[in-house]
């Protein structure tokens, strides 16, 4: 796998990183840490590429990093890939900050990644470049925060209570 | 005659009854619900209405799953944001008079979901008549929720909505007693 992403994107210093850290044995799971800029090329690479086939999109997700330990990065999009050709999986990273974090949209390469992008747009704000339809998925639509962003407290800042009342009296 | 006589007492039997007891004695037992569940106390309203509790015995089995049909609108369940312009409809589809049951710590107060998209309680945005406490509620207790409302049927009739008092401005009572053995049993 590596070594086909290495062949084709020499410039970029590919390296496999482990997704979790152990300490009582050795990694099974990679990330690859990829720039927005050549996200879509990478991708359609390893969709279409003989020696990776990662035909499936399982998830598209994203992080905050705010206070975390040596994160240079605020936001990090994660897309699980699983090739069921090779039974092989790998997971790519991408690392965008504030004030407008913006990805490039990869339903023009796995139509899955429609609501998932909607998803993570809804809730972190990370907006998604070429999506055909970026609208919020899980709030509602008059909502103005993103809720999953770390620095957004948990009871919100009042949309809750913003709403109009009935009375007995409208009936 | 004899038949004229006994047509005569039965209709004076039955003009009596009405206007000892009013129509509210036939709307009271026949409260028709419509049961606006979201979570965990949907089951167990289904509970409520499943033979072992048989809400049948109060005439109100017969759960309606149209506004215009109901005239009690059991609140069971957490309601998001998201929900409330439906739950709001739903309520204002209803025809006169109408009742509503918070059923349940969530509908109530927003129960441990206190976040930015629960609504910390319905009537905060809707006209509550009754709340039934428990997490969740038991069908007794729910049974005791519509039993207090057709006490407040009894009581405030058949008015409109918007010259009913607001609630029955007091808690209900369990109707049962408990009692513990004492030392000499």
């Amino acid at each position: 796998m590596l070594a086909a992403l290495q062949s084709k994107f020499p410039s970029m210093s590919l390296e496999l990183r482990p997704l979790v850290v152990r300490t009582n044995k050795p990694a099974d799971q990679f990330y690859v840490r990829v720039e927005p800029g050549a996200l879509l090329e990478v991708m359609r690479f390893l969709r279409d590429d003989e020696r990776t086939k990662f035909e499936q999109l399982i998830d598209l997700t994203c992080v905050d990093y705010l206070n975390f330990p040596d994160a240079a990065d605020r936001y990090g999009v994660v897309y699980s890939l699983l090739s069921l050709t090779h039974n092989h999986r790998l997971w790519i990273k991408c690392f965008v900050n504030d004030p407008k974090p913006t990805v490039p949209s990869v339903t023009s390469i796995w139509k899955s990644a429609d609501w998932m992008e909607r998803e993570v747009f809804d809730m972190f704000g990370v907006v998604f470049e070429g999506h055909p339809d970026l609208r919020r998925i899980l709030t509602w639509d008059e909502f103005e925060a993103y809720p999953l962003r770390k620095d957004y407290p948990l009871r919100g800042k009042g949309e809750r209570e913003d709403y109009p009342v009935i009375h007995r009296t409208d009936a | 005659m004899g038949n004229d006589d006994l047509v005569t007492t039965r209709l004076e039997t039955l003009v009596n009854f009405f206007r000892e007891k009013g129509v509210n004695w036939a709307r009271k037992n026949s409260l028709w619900p419509m049961p606006f569940a979201t979570a965990c106390c949907g089951i167990e309203l289904m509970a409520t209405g499943a033979s072992r509790y048989d809400v049948a015995r109060f005439g109100a089995e017969v759960m309606r799953f149209s506004p215009r049909q109901s005239d009690l609108l059991i609140c069971a369940g957490r309601v998001a944001i998201k929900m409330m312009p439906v739950l709001q409809r739903i309520y204002l589809q209803m025809a006169e008079p109408k009742w509503v049951i918070s059923m349940g710590a969530c509908a109530s107060t927003g129960g441990v979901f206190d976040t930015y998209a629960v609504v910390q309680g319905v009537d905060q945005f809707l006209p509550v008549d009754v709340y039934v406490p428990g997490c969740p509620p038991r069908p007794e207790t729910l049974i005791e929720g519509i039993m207090a409302i057709q006490r407040l049927v009894e009581k405030e009739g058949i008015r409109p909505s918007a010259e009913r008092e607001k609630g029955m401005r007091h808690v209900v009572q369990p109707t049962y007693q408990l009692t513990m053995p004492t030392a000499a049993e």
